[in-house]
């Protein structure tokens, strides 16, 4: 094992609502969907019509620009509709699920003897690949691309964010087939990176074919961006591709038993949720069953992933394609009288303004209020103490938004998407949506190189 | 406070996009948003946001300063009364304080946020709050016998030229409270310096004053080469010694930069490195010792005039200063340097802090650019190897 990466930026939220390490199986969900808008840069064409039956592993609808990306159904059952939004943009595929799962059939057996070709077919027909993001710019891998190296976080440090080692305890064997596979897609390493703060799990300790790395630090430590930053960084031209753990597992299951296994867990956390545990649902499940009378109370955000980087959904929504957790918490939609005068106890801040600051163990019931209005930039050296990476995220920012292509790519661009600089968003006294400029500035970035 | 929420709610109308009073939405939005922080939720991008905003932030550095406001309204009735020979009670001290103070404040805030509010409306912005801070520096940084029509021309100066041109708050490049001291220091200098504006009463010619009383401030004294009449360290330390209304006290002053330090509002990085600057030249001309205003010791220099006050509050403005780590201890540095440099080498300006800060804010965006670029350099390096 290499040397141990310490980072002392970022910040740990001291939200509360962390979910207790218990698994729950719960009732299958009745609706499942698939949804393009998961994946940036995707211009989704259907292959199926509304009514159509589909198996666990039927081809849903495919990328235009890369036909040989195929997004499938994670379950049998019929498709009942396809939502559109503005413009006729496909919104989700929704899949009425089956009580009896019926499966594609896919090659199976172990990759080690597979080429190169057959493990990326096999991807692409099982509508896994999309479990494969391309850095830079945060989107689906491309298969004809060779990346130099690919980087899983073994653990994940975002707010409430689950117990990875806890997720994948039992998958050992299949976690290993699924690097075995990945192996086959890199001429480089395949780095699995662990945190040094614990004891991490045997799966990931006792994988072959890996280069293990410490890590320590705050959030965003786990974020996979920073440690490609640290360990072997994206320059311009470079192409790295990251997974997460279930996915791994996912793939897998695919190798070894020839079907889309779509089973993931999931954790429910969140300050307004009462069973916060790990469930064991599939991909794109509705999450109804799973809030079902398991709200403290009626106004809330519900959030499919995390509190920075997550997406807001129905109570009747749908979990997202990479999400591994559920998040629900306070809408803040309230007026508070002299709100920014008072003392704070119950305020949590990055800063040290509010008196909350002198209880560092204290959790925070966080809602979604934005506590102020957005401003000009003013602070400076705010994002800085929460980017553990050489990068001057201000000046990044500021280089997006007037648009200076050139001065992006000096800044590094290529080296982080949204959820590495979400953390500036959280603590920006000026209220910057950093995340969505990040996001025109990696568009506006891919369409210039292309 | 329902009662006064449910009346926002009934008047709101009338201030937004076609309604009665339209014209002053931005000036409604600000007072209502500083009764109330708004409903507003996220809708993208975090969903939680941190507790901090503009308006803390200001209101923390308000707080910072007032220590060193309160003795300075005492200070102005001290100084008087001290002048005029009369002996007074703490009260009357801070009473008389208070009214030649007290009307300064209210001028520079009426008309920098009148400015503040119509450039709002006329941009459709909401208002700022940034100039909370400013229109409590600029009384603070002022003589006390300064006419009031000269704080209103240099506020609203300050604000628009300042300001305003460069697209509001944030946009800035000159500190504006430096540039509206500086505009009274160049159009009516008079006003600014000599040795009869910094007690109250002095420069009006029919008050009496105690024979052989002199008004000039500890660096008026040091540019005249009368070091023996230079306060103590003492007096200077706890600031019973004439000067701008805020300056004075470095008592006050220290406690003020204690909060901004606790709370982290301000930049540790630029306050020391200054102090650092300045040593560095004062000990430098210690070695020189060409005059005998080169051989004052460090500690003496830094207890003069305004530059205690000047690092704590106004070098670490975060919009004039330099942006980056790196950048804001050269910043810093040379601050400190600068107002050294100036202060002792130059003699047509006794107080060397003020062109010290707006000279190293005009080299703010240059230092940021090297700074900037170096980062880059490293990243280029990356691919090289």
């Amino acid at each position: 094992m290499s040397k141990v990466i310490k980072l002392r930026k970022g910040l740990n939220i001291r939200i509360a609502g962390g979910a207790e390490k218990i698994f729950i199986k719960p009732n299958q969900a009745e609706y499942f969907a698939i949804k393009p808008t998961d994946f940036h840069g995707l211009t989704p064409k259907m292959l199926v019509k509304e009514g159509e039956l589909v198996k666990a592993g039927t081809a849903l609808f495919h990328d235009k620009n890369t036909p040989e990306i195929l997004f499938t159904s994670p379950v049998s059952g019929t498709v009942k509709e396809i939502i559109r939004g503005e413009r006729r943009q496909i919104l989700e595929v929704i899949i009425k699920a089956d009580i009896e799962h019926e499966y594609e059939l896919f090659t199976h057996g172990d990759p080690k003897n597979l080429s190169k070709d057959q493990v990326i077919e096999n991807l692409l027909k099982s509508g896994l690949w999309p479990l494969i993001i391309q850095r830079p710019y945060g989107i689906v891998a491309n298969p004809n691309d060779t990346p130099k190296s690919i980087f899983i976080s073994a653990f994940d440090s975002a707010p409430l964010a689950p117990d990875l080692d806890f997720t994948i305890q039992d998958d050992a064997k299949e976690f290993q087939i699924g690097i075995n596979a990945l192996s086959k897609l890199t001429s480089g390493k395949i780095h699995l990176n662990i945190n040094a703060e614990f004891n991490p799990s045997k799966v990931f300790i006792n994988t072959e074919g890996v280069q293990l790395n410490s890590i320590i630090g705050p959030h965003p430590a786990g974020n996979v961006g920073v440690q490609i930053h640290h360990i072997d960084p994206i320059n311009k031209g470079d192409v790295v591709w990251t997974l997460n753990p279930q996915d791994v597992v996912a793939i897998g299951r695919l190798f070894s038993k020839g079907i889309y296994d779509a089973s993931r867990i999931v954790a429910l956390t969140g300050s307004e949720v009462k069973e916060r545990r790990y469930y064991k649902v599939m991909i794109g499940s509705q999450v109804t069953e799973l809030i079902k009378n398991n709200l403290e109370q009626e106004n809330v955000r519900i959030i499919s992933g995390n509190v920075l980087t997550g997406t807001q959904i129905s109570e009747k929504g749908f979990l997202g394609f990479h999400d591994t957790q559920l998040t629900v918490i306070p809408e803040g939609n309230h007026y508070e009288f002299l709100g920014w005068a008072l003392p704070g106890m119950n305020k949590f801040s990055a800063s040290k303004t509010f008196f909350s600051s002198l209880f560092p163990k204290k959790e925070y019931k966080l809602d979604t209020n934005y506590n102020g209005a957005e401003r000009a930039f003013v602070m400076t050296g705010q994002y800085e103490k929460v980017v553990p990476m050489d990068i001057l995220p201000q000046h990044l920012v500021k280089a997006i938004m007037v648009e200076d292509i050139d001065k992006m790519e000096q800044l590094g661009i290529y080296e982080v998407i949204e959820e590495d600089l979400a953390l500036c968003e959280y603590v920006c006294t000026s209220k910057i949506e950093v995340q969505k400029i990040l996001r025109n500035g990696l568009n506006l970035m891919k369409k210039e190189m292309s | 406070m329902d009662f006064l929420r449910k009346y926002l709610d009934k008047i709101k109308p009338n201030f937004e996009e076609g309604g009665k009073f339209s014209k002053l939405r931005s000036t409604f939005d600000a007072f209502e948003t500083f009764l109330f922080v708004p409903n507003k939720v996220t809708n993208r991008g975090a969903h939680v946001r941190d507790s901090i905003d503009l308006k803390r932030t200001m209101s923390i550095v308000v707080i910072s300063l007032i220590p060193a406001l309160l003795f300075g309204i005492w200070n102005v009735g001290f100084q008087h009364f001290r002048a005029i020979g009369e002996t007074v009670g703490f009260w009357e001290m801070s009473w008389f304080g208070f009214l030649k103070v007290f009307p300064i404040i209210v001028v520079s805030y009426v008309s920098g946020l009148g400015v503040e509010f119509i450039f709002a409306q006329i941009r459709k912005h909401e208002v700022n709050e940034g100039f909370l801070v400013s229109g409590m520096l600029i009384p603070m940084i002022m003589p006390v016998d300064v006419p009031l029509w000269m704080v209103a021309v240099a506020t609203i100066f300050a604000v628009i030229i300042g300001k305003e041109v460069f697209g509001g708050t944030g946009m800035n490049i000159f500190n504006p409270a430096l540039l509206a001291r500086a505009f009274i220091f160049f159009a009516y200098p008079s006003k600014m310096s000599g040795d009869f504006v910094w007690i109250s009463g002095l420069s009006d010619t029919s008050t009496k004053v105690v024979d052989g009383f002199s008004g000039a401030t500890p660096l008026a004294l040091a540019a005249q080469n009368q070091f023996e009449k230079i306060p103590s360290l003492m007096e200077m330390f706890i600031g019973t010694i004439p000067g701008s209304i805020g300056e004075t006290s470095k008592l006050a002053i220290l406690i003020g930069a204690a909060i901004l330090i606790i709370t982290g509002i301000a930049s540790l990085r630029i306050m020391l490195s200054a102090i650092v600057g300045a040593v560095l030249m004062i000990l430098t001309f210690n070695l020189v010792g060409a005059n005998q205003y080169m051989m004052v010791s460090p500690l003496q220099q830094l207890m003069m005039g305004g530059f205690l006050f000047g690092v704590v509050f106004m070098a670490t403005d975060p919009v004039s200063s330099t942006q980056t780590a790196t950048g804001k201890i050269i910043y810093g540095f040379l601050i400190g340097v600068m107002s050294m440099l100036i202060r002792v080498v130059n003699p047509a300006y006794p107080e060397g802090m003020m062109l010290a800060i707006l000279l190293l804010n005009s080299f703010a965006p240059l230092i940021d650019y090297y700074v900037v670029q170096a980062n880059v350099n490293r990243r280029l390096k990356r691919t090289a190897k």
